[in-house]
Parts: structure tokens; C-alpha cells; sequence
């Protein structure tokens, strides 16, 4: 019979589709850029904020609509400090104008300290803690760090940021988790069982996808009781978000089990026996993962901006929950753009999560390759 | 060859006018609008230790007619009985109809009947290794216990020209030759009588073709196996066949020993399809007839003999009348009005 | 014929492709002649080489291939005149303005299957994409819009005009009613319909030449049948010649007139098809000629078979390349010395060193 291929003989290890995978997926810089970019980020926005921003979420200064401090090394005698500082910020009413405004004095000069003590905290909800990335050590109240500014009630803006990303980032992930669940389990179904399921899962997605997202988010966000409590309806959203979605990615899901049904390898597994819960889990769902994966990831920065959309609108989360939308949504006034643009640094951070998700999702589309022939 | 014996002897499965029509759907509602009559009123049968090839132009119902008799498509009607053993017991046999039974007793049946597919790349699971593929049946059917199997498997791949290294790496890793083995050796791994054939040869090159066609012969001696070879290749079907049937748009219009069919042909598409082989022998001056038009289309069949559109001894009754299939010759069935009295080409 | 109708002469073509795992030698110095009004078969297993050869003919090498060595001589001659010019095609610019009137034009090609291709993906390059346009039928665009669309890039034709010169092309093809064929689209034409309406494509611009690569793989013996007749009408018609590349033996016994065998990008052995097949020299075009069963033949007995395998393109045998699985291997001398192109007789040429003195 034949002889073995040399080819065969000179490789050691074999190559599984996942390990082929990765290995192309180490090659786009981009996406390993776009990764690395969204792991740093989740750390820091939804596992640890409280440790990353200097102040409570709801910590109130009497600095109100300050402008962001300057992290300096030079002083105002032009000596070179290792260690940054900020001024401490001094009151100044303008007369004419009639506006509180601050102003920095380059008197009083406050070191910047890394992993000081701050207000206290607990890390995972569970450990109780108080040691900040950084901060003042000096008592002195007056002694802050807001380098982002503040908003009108006082409250630095940074660590606003930074708790709102929480429920952002959180909002994105686990609506299209459930997103996912929803589409590939009706999408699966709807392929694989067909006739009556079929037509009525294929009815109701064509309905969804007939109406434009915004408005049918709007109005299905109206319909939350105003008297709910901020988590029940922060869930709610999420439900309402994954809801509104599933559509497009139970489609795709459908088409391709149904084409995935009609392979021989799947004809195989059957005609050996195969009962529906192996073809499901064994042969199909597998051939539908990369593709369910690209879409999923690409799909994560439009949840999250249609909470910030709700949220801006004023349907979505409410205060006191904070969101990066329920931070637009207060910035987003004329007066704000005008007098505290500084309010406006939620947006850059919104744009890097999106455009980190982009990259990553671009490079696993190069990689897992769905459209490819394996 | 064996003489043929008398028909009735030693028949392995017996398949009596069985049908599958694809229903066509439109509209919203998706309404039954039609069939497509891939198989129509298909009667043959297949004796033990057998090779019975199918061939036929594309279309015309060749994989439909394999698939249907597993029941990987649902029969629209007829019969088809195998005599199993499995259902009998203790060393029995008894012949039953698959097309009535349910999904558990055709579980059974499964073990004695496998599948080999056309498309190296298609039938074998991407995401599974060589040795995960050759096990799903034993798994499938609660039979694999790990070193046993694993020493089956091994033993397979051996037979099929493989290696038992080979057993954890992927299909990617393999060419088209090479995955059709591991096709072969998954169909026999739960040892069965039957196994069909679904042109297994048809993507392959030709030095790798004959290679696999050889295997399958040795297989087939080996382990007493009957093939039902589909194929379109007629050089092929008459190499590995031991009796040829003809298909014709879900139809089957001649079946015959091989030889006998190759030199004498009853009916005329069997002389036309024959006849546009090409011959690997430039010095051969052909006069090939040249069959007009397409294969007719299953959802709206011509009527009375569907091949007389194309046909060029058609007579007024093949437009209006079906042929019956009949036992023109012993072991020698046609279905052609004119079968008596044409006098048809053979090679 | 004589040398003055030569048409194409390829010389010593290399291609290679530089990938991951090292460089393949798709093409690995092929040198032949095709001449005007006659067909020439090139044979061998798949990935031997004979798609990137006629690719490189019309300068269609796919990334990340190159030609690095070898040439192609075009025998330009405007219609009606005896004059002719020489054109080394291997040194024009694939995206040039010369090889597109050539290609597709000049110089027509057939591919496998024309619907094969159709997944959506945009990511191909600009020539390749011409490629696609040019020589396989695209989803969604009404058959006859394609014909006329190339008729109209290499004939000075009005729309109308082309219209009518693509209708007659189906008809001569043999497409039923190509009235109303011509408006319907490929996804509603049969596998043999579309690879005719391909061919209808190639013809309807009168090509000197036609590369016809496996141009009936996929489809049925009684398809099969009328495209070559149809190909052989209209070469004795146009006194077009053909490059016929298949790996089934008995097609190219019938439609070449001589023939090249490959192995591994290289050619082995070029005879008249006649000595190809009564009196193969090359261990290898024997041995492809006893695996094919032939119709006719007593059934039962067992095929002369290859042994082994394609070796790995990255990890060639020494010597010759056929070595591993030639059954007339001489043990010191085949896995040691590569055989040279040689010629035999006449003009049969043959690479193995059963016919050197070493
Ligand atoms: N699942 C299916 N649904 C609808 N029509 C089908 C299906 N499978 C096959 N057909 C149709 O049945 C006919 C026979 O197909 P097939 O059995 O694949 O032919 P062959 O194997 O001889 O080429 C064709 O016309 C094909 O279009
Ligand atoms: N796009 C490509 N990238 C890398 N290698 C290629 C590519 N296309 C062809 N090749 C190599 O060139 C060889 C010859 O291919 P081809 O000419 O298509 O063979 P065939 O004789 O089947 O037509 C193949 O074995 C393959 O290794
Ligand atoms: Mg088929
Ligand atoms: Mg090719």
C-alpha cells in the first residue's frame, strides 16, 4: 500500500484548528494591540476602579466645575521635581461674568503620591481596602488631585469616568452574552429543526430587524417604571438591548447550520447513528463558533454605545447609577461644552474601547477565517 | 465472477419501487408548490459480497436514491428490506424493511450498513482528529472502550494504508487520497455488510483513484462487504462492478451484469452515455452519439419515457406512455418500449 | 505545421511561491511550443503545476507567485496580415495595457468549474479581480450583460451588436433558446450551461488561442462530449490552436495532437499524443496510463496503481523527483543525479535517465 509521506513524518506536533488559529492571530499586531488595549482596560474599569481613581465615586469636593489640574515637574522657579505635583486650587469669582471659577495657585504645591491612602473602599466588593493608584498625602482637604476636573457637584471626573466604564463596559459584555445565547440558540434551532419553529423564529427577526434599533430601544426603555430601582433597571436594559439584537446573529447562526447540516461530515456522523444532541454539539455549533465570535466581538461597541445613546437620552440608566452615558448625558448641554469642555473626557475613552474592539475583532476575523475553506 | 445465481438467492437488500420527492417551497408561507422527483419508483437489488454500481449523469438522483436507504432521507414511499442480522440474533437472519422502521431499530441497522462520501474535504469534520473521526461510530453506538478501540482504530488505519501515528492529527494535514481512506476506514469500523459508495472516487487523480479502487477491492474480499458504487465515471462503475444499474432522472432504465450491459446495452441512453466516454487511445475514431440537450429536470419530468426528448429511436408511444421496467434477459432489466428490437451499440 | 506558424513559445518558464513553510517550484523549467490551429495537451496529477503555467502564459501568476525565470514568446499578427511581431510576454507589466488586449482577447481562457469561485470575498488583488471578471461568470449579473461586456473591451462593437454577437456565440455553443438565455442568470443555468456560456465568453472575441484549463472536469460524459465537440468545431473553423490542460487521459487522447506530461512542476516526457500513448518512454506517463480503467476491459482484475504518494513540495526527493515511486528505479543512480530533457527521436523528448549514459 502507499508509503508515508515523507511531509507527514517530518512534523512533530500536529496543528488543531485552534492552535492554526492562533498562530495567525499572533501575526496581526493590531488585533494583539486591540486585545491587550480592552485586557488592560476591563481590568481597570471593571474589576478595579475604585483602586485606579483617587476619589469615591460620590465624594463631593467643594470644587465644584473645576478645571483639570496639571500634572507638573517644574516649578514655578523653574526647578526640575522627580516627583510630579499639582497647585492647589484657589477661588476666583469673576465679577462681571458672575462665574465661580478656579485657578491655580503655584503656592501651594502638592506631591503626587503612588499607592497612598485614600477613601476607603472595597476591592471586589468583598476585601476592604483603601490604598489608591495615586493621590496627595497631604490632610490638608484642600490638597486634590482632580485631573480630569469636576463636575457641578464637585466630584472628580476621572474617577466618575472610571466607575461609569463599569457599567458600560459590563452592559456590553453581558448583553451580547446574552445576545449570543438568544441568537445561537434560536438560530441553531430555527436551522436545524426547521418547519414551524423555523418560519415563526424567522418571522420575528425579519420584524426586528424591519424596525430601526433607536427608536424600538426608546420605546421599550420607556416602558421602565420610573420606580424601579437603578440595578433592576440597569438589568432590564441589558434584557431590552439583547432582545432588540438577537436577530441579526440567529440568522446568521441559521445560515450557517443550514449549511453546515448539508455537509458530508455531519451526513456522516448520521448516517452512523448520531442522535440530534451529538450533531448539535459535536459538528455543528463547533463550525459555527468563528463566525459567531467575530460577529459577537464586533458587535459588543454597538451595545455599548446604545446604552450611552439611552443613557444620553435619558431613557436608559438613571442617577445615581453612573454610566458613561449617564456622564454625557449631564455634559451634553450647551453651557457644559462652553464653560467645562473638560466634562467631554468620557468620549475619548468611549472611542478607545470601541476602536480596541474594531482591531481585535478585525484580527480574529483574519484568523478564525470563517469564510475560509477550513 | 460468480454466475449469477437465481434472483432470489442470497439478495442482501432488495429495494421495491422506493421514491423521495423534495418538496419546493414559495412564498411566505412557504407553500408546497411542487416535488422534485429526485428518486421515482426505483427497484433493484444488491446479492451478499457484491458490487452493484449506479451510474448516471448528475441530477439524476444517485445520491438521493444511497441516502434514502440509510434513511438519511426520509422515504416518500416504497420499500426497501435488508437482511440483517442484527435484528434477527443468534447467528439469524431475517429480512426486514428499513423504511418502517423507527429511530432506534434503524440505530441497529447502522451498524451493518455504512457510508463512504464523494468529498474528502467535506465528510470529514475539520475540528476532529483522524482518530476521533474513526471512532465516532464506536462511540455513537456505546462500543468504545478505550485501549480496545484505540487498538482497532490503529489496526484500521493499517489497513487502509495509513499509520498509526496518524491517529491525532487533523484532516487539513492529509491529501484527498489520503482523508478518502480515513473515510473508509471509518465506514468499517463497526464492521458491516453493506456499504455505499457515493463516488469515492470521483475528486481524486487518477494514479490516487486507482489506489483507492484497489483497496476497496481488497476490503471488499476481506471482509465479504456488498458496495453499491455510485459513480458517473462508467469506466470506473465497470471496473469495480459486479452488475451495473443505469439512472436516469430518478429512474432506473437498464440493470444487468456488467459485462453483459458493457457488450450488450438494451436501452438507448445506457448505448449513448457509453459511447461519449472518451478512450484513452488516440488511434480510436469515435462515433459517438451525441445526446441534445440537458438532463430533463426532476420537478417537471417530459412525459411518458423521460428520456425520449433526447432519445434518437423515439417513437410515438415513448412520448405518451411510461416503459415498464421489465426482465427482458435473465438478470437482464430494461425499461424501453423498444428494448426487443433495437439493436443498440456495446464497446 | 510549420515553424513559421508558430504561436506561443514557452522557454525554460519557472514559477515559484514564496510561503510560510519554504518556496514551491510551481513551475520548474518547462519549455514548449504551441503552433497555430493545433491543440497541445499538458497532463499530470493535481498540483503538478499545469494551472500556474497557462496562468503565467497570460502573465496571471496568483500572489505570492513569481516568474523567475524563462520566458514567453507571443507570435502577435494582426488580423489578415502575414506580418509578425514577437512579444516576450514574461517581460510586460500584468497590469499593462498590451497583455489585457492579449488576455481575453488575443489569448482565451477556461477555467474548471465558472461558478466555483463565487464566495464574496473583496480582498483580492486588482489583477486577479480582472481575472475573475474576465474569465468566470459573476453572481447576480445577467449572463448575456457579461458576454457583451467582454465583447465590447476587444471588438469595436455597438452594445446592440455585441448583444447579437453573444446570443449567436450561445447558439453555436448550443445553449437552447439563447434569446431568452442570454437575460437570465448563472445561478439559473445548469453546471454543463454555464461552463458552455464560459467557453461562448472565451470564442465570442475570436482568440488566436484558447487555454482551456480542465475545462470538463466537473461535468457529465454526455457534456463533456459536446464541449469538445463544440471546442473542435470552432478550432477547425478559426484555425484557433488550443492549450488543453486536463488529467484525464482519454479527453486528451482525443482532442491534442501532441502532448506534454508533468510531474511536480516539471515536464517529463512531450511526444505526439499517438507516441504517448503506443510508446510512453517515461516510467511515469506508463504508469498513468495503466491506472485508468478503461470501458470495455474484463472486470475483477486489479489496477496497475502508483505506489506512494505526491511527495511534499518543500522536501523534494533528490535527484529525480519521481524516484520514490518509479518502478524502474536504479538504487545509486535516480535518488542521486537529476535526469536531463533529452531528445529521443523526432520530437519526442523525454527527462529520465533510463535513455542517458551515466
Ligand atoms: N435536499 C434536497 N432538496 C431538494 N432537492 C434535492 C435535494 N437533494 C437533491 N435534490 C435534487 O434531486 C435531484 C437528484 O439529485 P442527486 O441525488 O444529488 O443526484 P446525483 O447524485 O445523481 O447527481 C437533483 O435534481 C437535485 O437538485
Ligand atoms: N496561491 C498559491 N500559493 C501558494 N502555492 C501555490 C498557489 N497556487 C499554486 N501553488 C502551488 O503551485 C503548485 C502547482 O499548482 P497548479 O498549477 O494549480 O497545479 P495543477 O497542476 O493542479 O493545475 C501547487 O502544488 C501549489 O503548491
Ligand atoms: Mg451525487
Ligand atoms: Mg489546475
Amino acid at each position: 500500500m502507499a508509503k508515508p509521506s515523507p511531509e507527514l513524518k517530518k512534523k512533530p506536533i500536529s496543528q488543531s484548528y485552534w492552535s492554526l488559529v492562533w498562530w495567525r492571530f499572533k501575526k496581526n499586531k493590531l488585533a494583539i494591540v486591540g486585545g491587550i488595549l480592552l485586557i488592560v482596560m476591563y481590568f481597570s474599569f471593571v474589576a478595579v476602579p475604585e483602586f485606579i481613581s483617587p476619589y469615591d465615586l460620590e465624594r463631593r469636593s467643594e470644587y465644584t466645575e473645576a478645571r483639570p489640574q496639571t500634572i507638573r515637574f517644574v516649578d514655578q522657579n523653574g526647578k526640575f521635581h522627580l516627583r510630579p505635583f499639582v497647585y492647589g486650587l484657589e477661588r476666583k469669582v469673576d465679577p462681571v461674568a458672575r462665574r465661580r471659577s478656579y485657578v491655580e495657585n503655584p503656592d501651594r504645591v502638592y506631591e503626587i503620591y503612588f499607592f497612598t491612602k485614600g477613601d476607603p473602599y472595597k476591592l471586589f466588593g468583598l476585601i476592604p481596602a483603601d490604598i489608591h493608584l495615586f493621590g496627595t498625602k497631604s490632610d490638608d482637604p484642600a490638597a486634590s488631585v482632580f485631573i480630569m476636573g469636576t463636575d457641578s457637584l464637585g466630584r472628580d471626573y476621572f474617577s466618575r469616568i472610571m466607575y461609569g466604564g463599569r457599567l458600560s463596559l459590563m452592559i456590553g459584555l453581558i448583553g451580547q452574552f446574552l445576545t449570543l445565547l438568544l441568537g445561537s440558540v434560536l438560530g441553531a434551532i430555527s436551522g436545524y429543526y426547521g418547519g414551524r419553529v423555523d418560519i415563526i423564529i424567522q418571522r420575528v427577526t425579519e420584524f426586528l430587524a424591519a424596525f430601526p434599533d433607536i427608536p424600538l430601544f426608546m420605546a421599550l426603555a420607556a416602558a421602565i417604571p420610573a420606580y424601579w430601582s437603578p440595578i433592576l433597571v440597569y438589568f432590564m436594559l441589558t434584557v431590552i438591548l439583547a432582545f432588540v439584537r438577537w436577530g441579526g446573529l440567529a440568522r446568521q447562526v441559521r445560515g450557517l447550520i443550514l449549511s453546515l447540516r448539508e455537509r458530508e461530515f455531519v451526513l456522516a456522523a448520521k448516517s452512523f447513528g448520531a442522535d440530534d444532541s451529538r450533531l448539535m454539539f459535536r459538528h455543528l455549533l463547533p463550525g459555527t463558533m468563528s463566525h459567531v465570535i467575530v460577529i459577537a466581538t464586533l458587535s459588543i461597541p454597538g451595545m455599548i454605545l446604545a446604552e450611552t445613546a439611552l443613557s444620553w437620552l435619558g431613557l436608559g440608566l438613571r442617577a445615581p447609577l453612573t454610566s458613561w452615558g449617564v456622564l454625557l448625558q449631564e455634559s451634553m448641554t450647551v453651557y457644559a461644552i462652553r464653560f467645562a469642555p473638560w466634562l467631554l473626557w468620557t468620549i475619548p475613552f468611549l472611542l478607545i474601547v470601541i476602536l480596541a474592539y474594531n482591531m481585535l475583532g478585525d484580527g480574529l476575523r483574519d484568523a478564525l477565517d470563517p469564510y475560509g475553506a477550513r | 465472477m460468480a454466475a449469477p445465481n437465481t434472483r432470489t438467492d442470497n439478495i442482501l437488500l432488495d429495494v421495491k419501487g422506493l421514491k423521495k420527492y423534495f418538496p419546493i417551497q414559495k412564498g411566505f408561507l412557504r407553500r408546497v408548490v411542487g416535488y422534485v422527483k429526485a428518486v421515482d419508483d426505483v427497484t433493484f437489488f444488491v446479492r451478499e459480497g457484491e458490487t452493484l454500481g449506479l451510474v448516471g449523469e448528475s441530477g439524476c438522483g444517485k445520491t438521493t436514491a444511497g441516502r434514502t436507504i440509510i434513511r438519511l432521507y426520509e422515504p416518500t414511499g416504497g420499500q426497501v428490506f435488508f437482511k440483517s442480522r442484527l435484528m434477527a440474533g443468534g447467528g439469524e437472519e431475517k429480512l426486514i424493511n428499513l423504511a418502517g422502521l423507527d429511530r432506534g431499530q434503524m440505530k441497529l441497522i447502522r451498524r451493518e450498513i455504512a457510508m463512504i462520501f464523494q468529498d474528502p474535504i467535506n465528510s470529514l469534520n475539520p475540528r476532529m482528529t483522524v482518530g476521533d473521526i474513526i471512532a465516532e461510530p464506536m462511540v455513537i453506538h456505546g462500543q468504545y472502550r478505550k485501549d480496545e478501540s484505540e487498538a482497532i482504530i490503529i489496526n484500521l488505519l493499517q489497513r487502509v494504508g495509513l499509520r498509526p501515528d496518524h491517529l491525532r492529527r487533523y484532516p487539513h494535514e492529509f491529501s484527498g487520497g489520503q482523508r478518502q481512506r480515513i473515510g473508509i476506514a471509518r465506514a468499517l469500523s463497526l464492521n458491516p455488510r453493506l456499504v455505499i459508495c457515493d463516488e469515492p472516487v470521483s475528486a481524486l487523480d487518477v494514479s490516487i483513484q486507482a489506489q483507492t479502487l484497489n483497496l476497496l477491492q481488497d476490503l471488499q474480499r476481506d471482509f465479504n462487504l456488498a458496495y453499491i458504487f455510485v459513480a458517473h465515471d462508467l469506466s470506473v462503475v465497470q471496473h469495480i462492478s459486479n452488475r451495473v444499474a443505469v439512472m436516469y432522472v430518478g429512474k432506473i432504465v437498464e440493470m444487468a451484469d456488467a459485462e453483459e450491459l458493457y457488450l450488450y446495452p438494451l436501452h438507448p441512453y445506457t448505448e449513448a452515455l457509453m459511447s461519449a466516454v472518451p478512450k484513452a487511445d488516440p488511434k480510436y475514431k469515435s462515433d459517438r452519439i451525441i445526446m441534445q440537450g440537458d438532463v430533463a429536470d426532476p420537478s417537471n419530468p417530459p412525459s411518458g419515457c423521460y428520456f425520449h426528448p433526447r432519445c434518437r429511436y423515439a417513437v410515438d408511444i415513448c412520448s405518451k406512455q411510461a416503459p415498464e421496467f421489465r426482465e427482458l434477459k435473465p438478470d437482464h432489466f430494461v425499461a424501453c418500449h423498444l428494448a426487443q428490437d433495437l439493436k443498440l451499440r456495446g464497446i | 505545421m510549420t515553424a513559421n506558424e508558430l504561436l506561443v513559445q514557452i522557454q525554460n518558464l519557472r514559477v515559484e511561491f514564496d510561503v510560510r513553510a519554504g518556496i514551491v517550484k510551481a513551475v520548474d523549467g518547462v519549455t514548449f511550443d504551441i503552433y497555430r490551429g493545433q491543440t497541445l495537451g499538458v497532463i499530470g496529477e493535481s498540483g503538478c503545476g499545469k494551472s500556474i503555467t497557462a496562468r503565467a502564459i497570460l502573465q496571471m501568476v496568483p500572489k505570492p507567485g513569481k516568474i523567475t525565470a524563462g520566458q514567453v514568446l507571443y507570435h502577435r499578427r494582426a488580423k489578415g496580415s502575414t506580418q509578425t511581431d514577437v512579444i516576450n510576454i514574461s517581460k510586460l507589466d500584468p497590469d499593462g495595457q498590451l497583455i489585457r488586449e492579449i488576455r481575453g482577447g488575443e489569448i482565451g481562457m477556461i477555467f474548471q468549474e465558472p461558478m466555483s469561485s463565487l464566495t464574496p470575498v473583496y480582498n483580492a488583488g486588482s489583477h486577479i479581480n480582472e481575472a475573475v471578471s474576465l474569465h468566470r461568470l459573476m453572481p447576480l449579473r445577467k449572463v448575456g450583460d457579461q458576454m457583451a461586456e467582454t465583447i465590447r473591451a476587444h471588438r469595436k462593437v455597438t452594445k446592440e451588436e455585441s448583444r447579437q454577437i453573444a446570443i449567436e456565440m450561445l447558439r453555436r455553443v448550443g445553449i437552447p433558446k439563447p434569446e431568452q438565455r442570454v437575460d437570465s442568470y448563472p445561478h439559473q443555468l445548469s453546471g454543463g450551461q454555464r461552463q458552455r456560456v464560459m467557453i461562448a465568453i472565451a470564442l465570442s472575441c475570436q482568440p488566436v488561442m484558447l487555454i482551456a484549463d480542465e475545462p470538463t472536469t466537473a461535468l457529465d460524459v454526455s457534456i463533456e462530449a459536446q464541449i469538445l465537440d463544440i471546442m473542435r468545431e470552432m478550432q477547425r473553423n478559426e484555425n484557433m490552436a488550443i492549450m488543453f490542460i486536463t488529467h484525464n487521459l482519454g479527453v486528451i487522447a482525443e482532442m491534442a495532437k501532441e502532448i506534454v506530461v508533468m510531474y511536480m512542476g516539471k515536464q517529463v516526457e512531450r511526444a505526439s499524443t499517438v507516441d504517448i500513448f503506443y510508446d510512453p518512454k517515461h516510467p511515469y506517463t506508463r504508469a498513468l496510463l495503466q491506472s485508468i480503467p478503461k470501458v470495455g476491459r474484463k472486470t475483477g482484475t486489479r489496477l496497475a496503481s502508483i505506489e506512494g504518494m505526491v511527495p511534499d513540495p518543500f522536501n523534494l526527493p533528490t535527484g529525480c523527483v519521481f524516484h520514490p515511486r518509479c518502478p524502474s528505479f536504479m538504487p545509486g543512480k535516480c535518488d542521486k543525479i537529476a535526469p536531463t530533457w533529452k531528445q529521443l527521436v523526432g520530437d519526442h523528448w523525454v527527462s529520465c535517465l533510463l535513455y542517458e549514459e551515466v
